[in-house]
C-alpha cells in the first residue's frame, strides 16, 4: 500500500515544485521536460491515438502452456464500446472450455472511480456483481490477470520516461509506469512503445517484491479504419513459474451497430 | 408431470414454428444456423445411514441431460429451446422431464433507453445472497434436483423489460403454475409422508391457470445494486396438508394466493460484498395448527443479511479465499415452513485460479434456536475441455425433533457428478 502511494505523492510534489519553478523562471522559452512529464506526454499521446474507435468486436483464442509444455485452450469473444469522458465498457463471452460456455463478464471501466464488474452465470440465470479488487487475479487460469485484460487508462498510472532504444526493426520509447491502485498486483511496469505509431510492443511486469514476474510481447499488428492498430498475437511469459499464455486475436470488426444498451445488466442476460 | 411434458413441448414447438413462419416473411428471416450446446451429467448419491422412512433407498444413480438449441436472425431476434431430462434408478419420482426454456426474444431502442421482450418458457433469477433463494419467486423450485432449492422449473411467461441509465424495470405476466417436484416414496431428502401430486389443490378457482403478476426494478448506484420487487399470485411454496388417501396418510400440496414484496441489495466495496435480501409475504399458512386442526394464515417478514470477504492471492499463491457469513431470519419463528427461521451460514471457498478452475468449499448452516446443524463440503475441478467433476457431501447433525428438516435427519449424503459439456 505504502509502496504505491509514496512514490505517487513524491511525484505529485515534484510536479508541483517543477511547475512553480517553470512558471517563475522561464515563461517564454521551452524548458527541459522532466522524465515524468515526457512519460506522461508519450502515454497520453498513445492513448489519444486509440480514441474515437467507437466500438468493435473480436474473437480471442487463448493457449495456456505449463512448464512441461502441456496446453489447454480457451475461446471467448469480446465486444467493446467507447464511452465519452469515461473508461470503455467491455463484454466478454466465454465459449470454451464447455463448462463455462455462455458465461459472460461485463466491465464498466471508470477513469477515476473503481470499475464496475458483473458476471453472468447461465446455469442459474444469475447476474452477480463482483468486486473490482480482483485485478491481480488470473483471468481464466491464464498468465494474464484481470488488469492485464483491461484497457490502459493513463489516469491509473504515474509515468516516467526512461530512454529510447531499438526494438526489433523499430525504434522504441521506453517508459516506466507505476499503478496507482492498491489492488494492482504490480509495483511497476516497463513499456516499450514504437516511436512511429506509439503501439505497445512489450511490457515487463514487476511484482510487489520488485521481482521481474512476467513479460508480454505484442506482435502482428494490423491497422483498422486506417487509424486503429490492433495486435494479432500477445504472448505472456511468467518467469517465476515457467508458464506462458498466447492470445490469438481474430475477427476484428469495427463500426458495428452496438450501442450502450448492449452493455447493461439486461443485455448481459441475453448474451450468447 | 411427465405426462404434461409432451403437451408443453408441443405447445412450444408450435410457437417456435409460427415464429419461424412469420420470420420467413421478414427481410432475412431466422438464420438457418441452429446453435446446439448442452450438458450430460452422470450422478451418483450415496446415503450411508439407514433410512428414516420405509421404502427409501440408500443410493440414487442416474443421468441428466440439458440441451439448448438457439437461433438468431440478423436483427438479433432469437429463439431459445432448452429441454431437460433426468433418469434416476433409485427414485422413479426423480425421473422427470422439463422444458427449462422455450422463448422468443426481441429487443430494440426507445430513444436513449431500450426495451426487451421474452415470450414463452424461461427462467428468471432474483437475489444476491448464497444461503437461500428468498426474494426469487418467478420460477418453481425443481426440488428433486438438489436440496439447495436452486434448480428451477421452466415457467411460461410474458416478460417485458425497459432499461436505461436509471436502471431496469421488468414486468411479468405468469400463468400455468408449475407444481413443486418432490422425491417419491423410494427417494431420500423427502418429508416423512409422501407428497401425492394427484391431490394438488389451489386457493384460486382458476387453479394453475391463474394469472400471476410480478414486477421488479433493478438499478446500480455506484457501489450499490438495488432490486425492489413485487409478486401477486400463486405461491411457489405449497402448504403440505396431511390427508388420508387409500387408507394411508399422504401430503396434499395446496397452493395459496400470496402477495410478496421483496428487496435485494448489495454493496460492493473493495474485497467486501455486503448483502441484504428481505421479503414481506401475505397469504401463506404457517406450521401452527389452530383449534380446527388447520394451519394458520400468517403475514410475515423474513430476511437474509450478510457479507462476503475475499482475500486475493492468499498465502502468496494465485488462489482466492472467500469467506461468507449470512444470518437468515424468518418472522414466523418456530412456525416457519422452512429451515431458515434463525440460522447462520458460514462458508469458506478456496478458488485456486488454476487451469482446471479447482475449487474447494466448506460450509456450516447452524441453527441459533436449536441444536440442528448442516455441514457441507464441495470440490469442483475441470478434467478436460469437455469434462468436469463435482463432488459434494452434506451431513445433517443433531437435528431437533421439532425442526422442519427432522424428516431428512438420516439423509446425509455423498454425491459425485461427472459432467460432459458439448
Amino acid at each position: 500500500m505504502i509502496r504505491v502511494t509514496l512514490p505517487h505523492a513524491a511525484l505529485a510534489l515534484s510536479a508541483i515544485l517543477l511547475a512553480a519553478f517553470v512558471w517563475a523562471g522561464e515563461p517564454s522559452v521551452g524548458h527541459a521536460q522532466s522524465a515524468e512529464e515526457t512519460g506522461l506526454e508519450i502515454a497520453t499521446e498513445a492513448r489519444e491515438r486509440q480514441k474515437g474507435f467507437g466500438n468493435f468486436t473480436a474473437s480471442l483464442n487463448m493457449v495456456l502452456r505449463n512448464k512441461r509444455g502441456q496446453e489447454s485452450k480457451r475461446e471467448l469473444r469480446l465486444k467493446v464500446i467507447e464511452v465519452e469522458e469515461d473508461g470503455d465498457r467491455t463484454l466478454f463471452v466465454f465459449d470454451r472450455p464447455r463448462d463455462v460456455k455462455g458465461t459472460a463478464f461485463l466491465v464498466h471501466a471508470h477513469k477515476n472511480d473503481a470499475d464496475e464488474q458483473w458476471l453472468y452465470l447461465p446455469a442459474l440465470k444469475r447476474v452477480k456483481r463482483i468486486s473490482a479488487s480482483k485485478q491481480s487475479g488470473s483471468f481464466m487460469g491464464s498468465e494474464f490477470s484481470y488488469e492485464d485484460m483491461g484497457a490502459v487508462e493513463v489516469e491509473k498510472y504515474a509515468h516516467r520516461y526512461l530512454r529510447d532504444e531499438p526494438c526489433g526493426d523499430l525504434e522504441c520509447a521506453v517508459l516506466e509506469r507505476v499503478p496507482l491502485s492498491e489492488d494492482s498486483g504490480y509495483s511497476r511496469q516497463v513499456v516499450w512503445l514504437d516511436r512511429g505509431e506509439l503501439r505497445t510492443q512489450q511490457i515487463e511486469f514487476f511484482d510487489r517484491r520488485e521481482a521481474h514476474l512476467k513479460t508480454m510481447v505484442i506482435e502482428d499488428y494490423e491497422v483498422y479504419l486506417d487509424r486503429f492498430w490492433r495486435a494479432g498475437t500477445i504472448t505472456m511469459t511468467n518467469h517465476l513459474t515457467g508458464k506462458s499464455t498466447v492470445l490469438n486475436w481474430s475477427d476484428y470488426e469495427f463500426g458495428t451497430d452496438l450501442d450502450l444498451g448492449d452493455f447493461t445488466r439486461t443485455a448481459l442476460k441475453r448474451v450468447r | 408431470m411427465i405426462a404434461r411434458f409432451p403437451v408443453l413441448l408441443a405447445a412450444s414447438l408450435w410457437m417456435l414454428l409460427s415464429v419461424l413462419g412469420a420470420g420467413a416473411h421478414a427481410d432475412n428471416g431466422i438464420a438457418d444456423e441452429i446453435e446446439l450446446s448442452g450438458r450430460l451429467s452422470m450422478e451418483t448419491r450415496l446415503y450411508p445411514k439407514s433410512s428414516a422412512h420405509p421404502g427409501q433407498r440408500s443410493h440414487a444413480s442416474g443421468l441428466a441431460v440439458e440441451a439448448t438449441a438457439y437461433m438468431e436472425d440478423d436483427e438479433g431476434r432469437s429463439i431459445t429451446v432448452t429441454p431437460f431430462y433426468r433418469y434416476d434408478a433409485g427414485d422413479p419420482d426423480r425421473t422427470h422431464a422439463d422444458l427449462r426454456e422455450a422463448f422468443v426474444l426481441l429487443y430494440g431502442d426507445i430513444g436513449e433507453d431500450e426495451w426487451e421482450l421474452r415470450l414463452g418458457v424461461d427462467r428468471v433469477f432474483w437475489g444476491v445472497v448464497e444461503s437461500r433463494s428468498l426474494v426469487d419467486i418467478v420460477n418453481q423450485t425443481d426440488l428433486v434436483e438438489h436440496p439447495d432449492e436452486k434448480t428451477k422449473l421452466g415457467q411460461p411467461m410474458v416478460h417485458f423489460t425497459w432499461s436505461g441509465d436509471w436502471g431496469a424495470l421488468e414486468l411479468f405476466g405468469l400463468t400455468w403454475h408449475r407444481e413443486r417436484t418432490f422425491p417419491g416414496r423410494r427417494g431420500r431428502l423427502r418429508p416423512g409422508l409422501v407428497v401425492d401430486h394427484g391431490l394438488t389443490s389451489y386457493e384460486s378457482g382458476a387453479e394453475e391457470w391463474h394469472l400471476d403478476l410480478a414486477a421488479r426494478y433493478g438499478g446500480s448506484f455506484g457501489p450499490v445494486d438495488v432490486g425492489l420487487s413485487v409478486f401477486d399470485g400463486t405461491s411457489r411454496e405449497p402448504t403440505l396438508l396431511p390427508t388420508l388417501a387409500d387408507s394411508e396418510f399422504v401430503l396434499a400440496p395446496y397452493y395459496e394466493q400470496i402477495t410478496q414484496f421483496g428487496l435485494d441489495t448489495q454493496l460492493t466495496t473493495g474485497p467486501w460484498l455486503l448483502k441484504l435480501e428481505a421479503i414481506h409475504r401475505a397469504g401463506l399458512q404457517n406450521r401452527r395448527l389452530d383449534q380446527y386442526l388447520k394451519y394458520e394464515e400468517e403475514d410475515y417478514a423474513a430476511f437474509v443479511a450478510g457479507g462476503e470477504y475475499t482475500i486475493y492471492a492468499v498465502w502468496d499463491s494465485d488462489a482466492d479465499l472467500s469467506l461468507i457469513g449470512e444470518w437468515t431470519r424468518d418472522g414466523r419463528g418456530r412456525w416457519a415452513t422452512n429451515a431458515f427461521e434463525n440460522d447462520i451460514l458460514l462458508v469458506a471457498r478456496l478458488g485456486l485460479n488454476d487451469e482446471q478452475s479447482t475449487e474447494f468449499t466448506i460450509s456450516v448452516l447452524e441453527s441459533l434456536s436449536s441444536s440442528s446443524r448442516v455441514l457441507s463440503t464441495e470440490f469442483k475441478r475441470r478434467l478436460s475441455e469437455n469434462w468436469f467433476l463435482h463432488l459434494e457431501a452434506s451431513a445433517y447433525v443433531g437435528i431437533d425433533e421439532d425442526d422442519v428438516v427432522y424428516d431428512v435427519r438420516r439423509d446425509s449424503y455423498i454425491g459425485v457428478n461427472l459432467d460432459y459439456g458439448f
